[in-house]
C-alpha cells in the first residue's frame, strides 16, 4: 500500500520554511496587490498636512502620530485576507492534517505576511518622514521602531484575522479588535520616534518594543491556530 | 473520577439553571442594602474632601465601577478559557452574559469620571491614565460583543470569542501600563487618586460597604441573565420545558 | 506506551448536532485495514459531516472515533499525518502550477522527489498539465490534481467527499481503481458519493 514506505518525514521547521516560501513567492506574482498598503500609507500620510497645516515645523511635532497611526492602518488592511483564500481553497484544512503543528506554520505565514506587507511600509517609511520633516539622523531608528511594531500588528492582526473568518463584515470588524489591543504598540513606537527626531536615547522605546513583539509572537500563533481550528468546524 | 463527575453536574445546564435561581434573590437583595446604605453614607454622612469640596463624593459610584469593569474582564476570560478547554458549554454562557455587565461599567465609570471632571479640570474630558485606560477596556469589551454578534453559529461565535478573552485578558496589563508610561512622560502624577492612605473612616467605610454592594449587583445581575442565556440556548431541551411545564 | 494495534478506524456512537439539527443520530462504523467504505445518504444527511468528524475537524457531543486502537481525539497532529483528505475545494493556489502546488502540500508532510512526482502526474493522466498554472486547469484536471496529493501522501486512511465531482467516465474508472488499489494495499478509504462505485469488495454505510 503507502507508496512511499520508509520515506523521510518533513521536520517542523523545514514545513515552516516551505510555507515562508511559498507565500512569499505568491505575494511575488501579483505585485500589484502586494503594493497595495504602501500606497495607502503614502495617501494617509499625506492627508495630514493637507487637513492640518503646511508647515514643516508644526509637523515635525506631530510626525510621530501621523507615521505609527499611517503605518498600523496600512499593515491591518492588508491583514483581513491572512487566511480567507486558504480557508477557502481547502488549504487550512490541509494545514491541520499535515501532521505539522500548526502554531507553526502560523508562524510562519505571519513572518511571510511581514516580509511582503510590513518591510515594504519599512522601506516607504524615509520618504514620508523627510515629507513630515523628520531629521535623516533619526530615520535609522524610525525604520528599525516601524519594523518592530508592524511584526507585533502582523502577529495581532494574525489572531484577528483568524477570528474573524467565516464572520459577517470581517474588515471592520478585525480593526474593531486588533486596534485596542495594538495601543502599546503605537505608544512605545511613537515616543521611540519622538525622541530619535529630538535626538534623545531611544534605547527604552527600542527595548519596551522588542519585548512586546517577542512576547506577542510567541503567543499569537496558538490564539490563531486555535481560532483556525474553530473555523474548520 | 470524583471530581469530574462533581465538574460535568455543576456544568449542567439544568443544575445550573436552579442555582443561580435560589442565589439570585440574595445578591439581588444584598446588594440594594449594601447601595442604599453605601450611597447614604458617601453622600450624607461621610465629611466633604477638604480639597475636592462635595466633588469627591463621585468616587462612590466610580471607583466600585471601575474595579467591576476590569474584575468582570477576568471572570469573563475565565469563563472563556475553562469552556474552550474543558468544551464546558455552560461556560462559554457565562462569559457571554458577563460582557455586557462589564462594558456597562465600564461606561459608568467613564461617565463618572468626565461628571467629575469638569468641576475638577474644567472640561468634560481629559487624557488621564486612568480614563485612558478604561476607554480602552470598553474598546475591548466592544469588540468582543462584536465579534460574538458577527457569528451566526453560536458555538463557532462561543468559541472565537473565548479566544478573544483570552488574548485580551492578557494583553490589558500590558495596555495598562503602556498608558501610564505614556501618560507620565506627557504631564505630572494624575489628580485622581482612589487609594489615598489617610482617608477617614468616616469616608472610608461607605466606600468598602459600596465595594461589597456592586459585587453583589454583578452576582445578581450575572445569576439573572446566566438564566435567561440558559433560557435561550435550551429553549428545546426535555428538562427546561419539564421545568416550565411545572411553573418553577 | 504500548504499540498501537493494527484494527483501523472505528466510529463508535456518534451523535453530532449543527445548532438545532441533529446530524449524526449514533453513527457506527468498523472499517477495518483494507476496506472500502461507500458513505452514502440523501442530501442533509450528514456524509460530510461524518468525515469531518473521523478527520478531528468537528467534535461530536457523543461517542467517539479510534484509529489502530487509540481514540483520535488524544492522537492530536499524529493522526493528521496518517490519514489523506479530498474534500470539496482542491487545496490548489491559482497561481502556482500544479507541480508547485503538489510539491509543497505533500512537502508538508514528506520529502518528495520529481521523479515521484512525474509518476503520479502521469499515473493520474495529467502529466502535460503538470507545469501549467492552476487557473488554466479545469474543473476534472484540478481534482486530478488533488489525487495526486492523495495518492503521495503517505496516509492509509483516505477521507474523499465526492471524489468524482466534475470527473469523466475514465477519470471515475481510474480513481475508482485507485481507491480499490488503496485499500487492497492495506489501507483504509471512506469515500461519500451519490452515484454507484463499481469496484468488487466495497462495503457501503447508509446514512438516514
Amino acid at each position: 500500500m503507502n507508496a512511499g514506505e520508509g520515506t523521510v518525514p518533513t521536520g517542523m521547521l523545514a514545513a515552516a520554511a516551505a510555507t515562508f516560501r511559498r507565500d512569499v513567492a505568491l505575494a511575488f506574482r501579483r505585485p500589484g496587490q502586494m503594493l497595495q498598503p504602501v500606497v495607502f500609507f503614502l495617501i494617509v500620510t499625506t492627508l495630514f498636512p493637507l487637513s492640518l497645516s503646511p508647515q514643516l515645523s508644526q509637523l515635525r511635532d506631530i510626525s510621530p502620530g501621523i507615521l505609527w497611526v499611517g503605518a498600523l492602518l496600512s499593515s491591518l488592511l492588508a491583514l483581513e485576507s491572512l487566511f480567507r483564500a486558504d480557508l477557502e481553497d481547502g488549504t487550512l484544512e490541509q494545514w491541520v492534517i499535515s501532521g505539522q503543528p500548526l502554531a507553526v506554520q502560523v508562524l510562519a505565514r505571519i513572518l511571510a505576511h511581514w516580509t511582503v506587507s510590513g518591510l515594504p511600509l519599512v522601506a516607504a517609511a524615509p520618504l514620508v518622514g523627510a515629507s513630515l520633516a523628520v531629521p535623516a539622523s533619526a530615520f535609522g531608528t524610525t525604520m528599525l521602531l516601524l519594523g518592530l511594531g508592524t511584526l507585533c500588528l502582523s502577529g495581532l492582526g494574525a489572531a484577528g484575522a483568524a477570528l474573524t473568518l467565516g464572520s459577517r463584515r470581517a474588515s471592520v470588524l478585525l480593526s474593531l479588535l486588533v486596534l485596542p489591543l495594538a495601543m502599546p504598540i503605537l505608544i512605545f513606537g511613537a515616543r521611540g520616534v519622538d525622541l530619535a527626531i529630538l535626538g534623545e536615547p531611544t534605547r527604552g522605546p527600542l527595548l519596551l518594543l522588542s519585548a512586546l513583539t517577542i512576547l506577542t509572537l510567541s503567543l499569537t500563533p496558538w490564539a490563531a491556530a486555535s481560532a483556525v481550528r474553530i473555523s474548520l468546524e | 473520577m470524583a471530581t469530574w463527575t462533581w465538574f460535568h453536574k455543576l456544568g449542567s445546564p439544568p443544575h445550573v439553571y436552579r442555582i443561580a435561581g435560589r442565589f439570585a434573590p440574595w445578591f439581588g437583595w444584598g446588594a440594594l442594602l449594601c447601595i442604599v446604605y453605601g450611597l447614604f453614607g458617601g453622600l450624607v454622612l461621610a465629611p466633604p474632601d477638604y480639597q475636592q469640596k462635595d466633588a469627591f463624593r463621585i468616587i462612590y459610584v466610580h471607583a466600585p465601577a471601575a474595579w467591576l469593569s476590569l474584575s468582570c474582564y477576568t471572570a469573563m476570560a475565565v469563563a472563556a478559557f475553562v469552556g474552550l478547554v474543558w468544551r464546558m458549554k455552560i461556560a462559554h454562557a457565562a462569559a457571554a452574559a458577563l460582557a455586557p455587565v462589564g462594558a456597562s461599567f465600564a461606561f459608568v465609570c467613564l461617565a463618572t469620571g468626565s461628571l467629575w471632571g469638569r468641576p475638577m479640570w474644567g472640561t468634560w474630558w481629559e487624557w488621564d491614565a486612568r480614563l485612558t485606560s478604561q476607554l480602552i477596556l470598553l474598546f475591548l469589551y466592544l469588540g468582543y460583543m462584536a465579534l460574538r454578534s458577527a457569528h451566526d453559529d453560536l458555538q463557532r461565535a462561543d468559541r472565537s470569542s473565548a479566544v478573544l478573552a483570552i488574548v485580551g485578558v492578557v494583553n490589558v496589563p500590558i495596555i495598562h501600563y503602556s498608558v501610564y508610561w505614556w501618560n507620565s512622560l506627557h504631564q505630572g502624577a494624575t489628580v485622581m487618586k482612589a487609594d489615598r492612605p489617610s482617608m477617614p473612616t468616616e469616608m472610608l467605610v461607605p466606600l468598602l460597604v459600596m465595594f461589597l454592594g456592586f459585587t453583589l449587583f454583578q452576582l445578581w445581575v450575572l445569576c439573572t441573565r446566566l438564566r435567561a442565556e440558559i433560557l435561550d440556548r435550551e429553549r428545546n431541551a426535555r428538562w427546561l420545558q419539564e421545568q416550565l411545564r411545572e411553573g418553577a | 506506551m504500548t504499540a498501537p494495534t493494527q484494527t483501523g478506524l472505528q466510529v463508535q456512537g456518534v451523535h453530532l448536532w449543527r445548532g438545532e439539527r441533529h446530524v449524526l443520530r449514533g453513527v457506527h462504523l468498523d472499517a477495518p485495514l483494507g476496506t472500502f467504505w461507500h458513505v452514502r445518504g440523501p442530501n442533509g444527511a450528514g456524509k460530510t459531516s461524518l468525515l469531518r468528524v473521523v478527520a478531528g475537524f468537528l467534535w461530536p457531543e457523543d461517542g467517539k472515533v479510534v484509529w489502530n486502537g487509540q481514540e483520535t481525539r488524544h492522537l492530536g497532529d499524529e493522526f493528521g499525518a496518517q490519514m489523506a483528505c479530498l474534500g470539496h475545494e482542491p487545496a490548489l493556489k491559482a497561481d502556482l502550477t500544479a507541480r508547485e502546488n503538489i510539491r509543497y502540500l505533500v512537502g508538508l508532510r514528506r520529502a518528495v522527489t520529481d521523479v515521484e512526482l512525474d509518476a503520479a502526474f502521469s499515473r493520474l493522466g495529467i502529466a502535460e498539465h503538470a507545469d501549467r498554472p492552476t487557473r488554466m486547469l479545469s474543473a476534472g484536471q484540478k481534482r486530478r490534481a488533488a489525487m495526486v496529493r492523495v495518492l503521495l501522501s503517505d496516509a492509509s486512511l483516505w477521507l474523499l467527499d465526492e471524489p468524482f465531482t466534475n470527473l469523466d467516465v475514465a477519470g471515475v474508472e481510474l480513481f475508482t481503481g485507485l481507491l480499490a488499489e488503496h485499500a487492497a494495499g492495506g489501507g483504509v478509504v471512506l469515500a461519500t458519493t451519490h452515484q454507484p462505485i463499481p469496484a468488487p469488495g466495497v462495503r457501503t454505510l447508509e446514512l438516514a
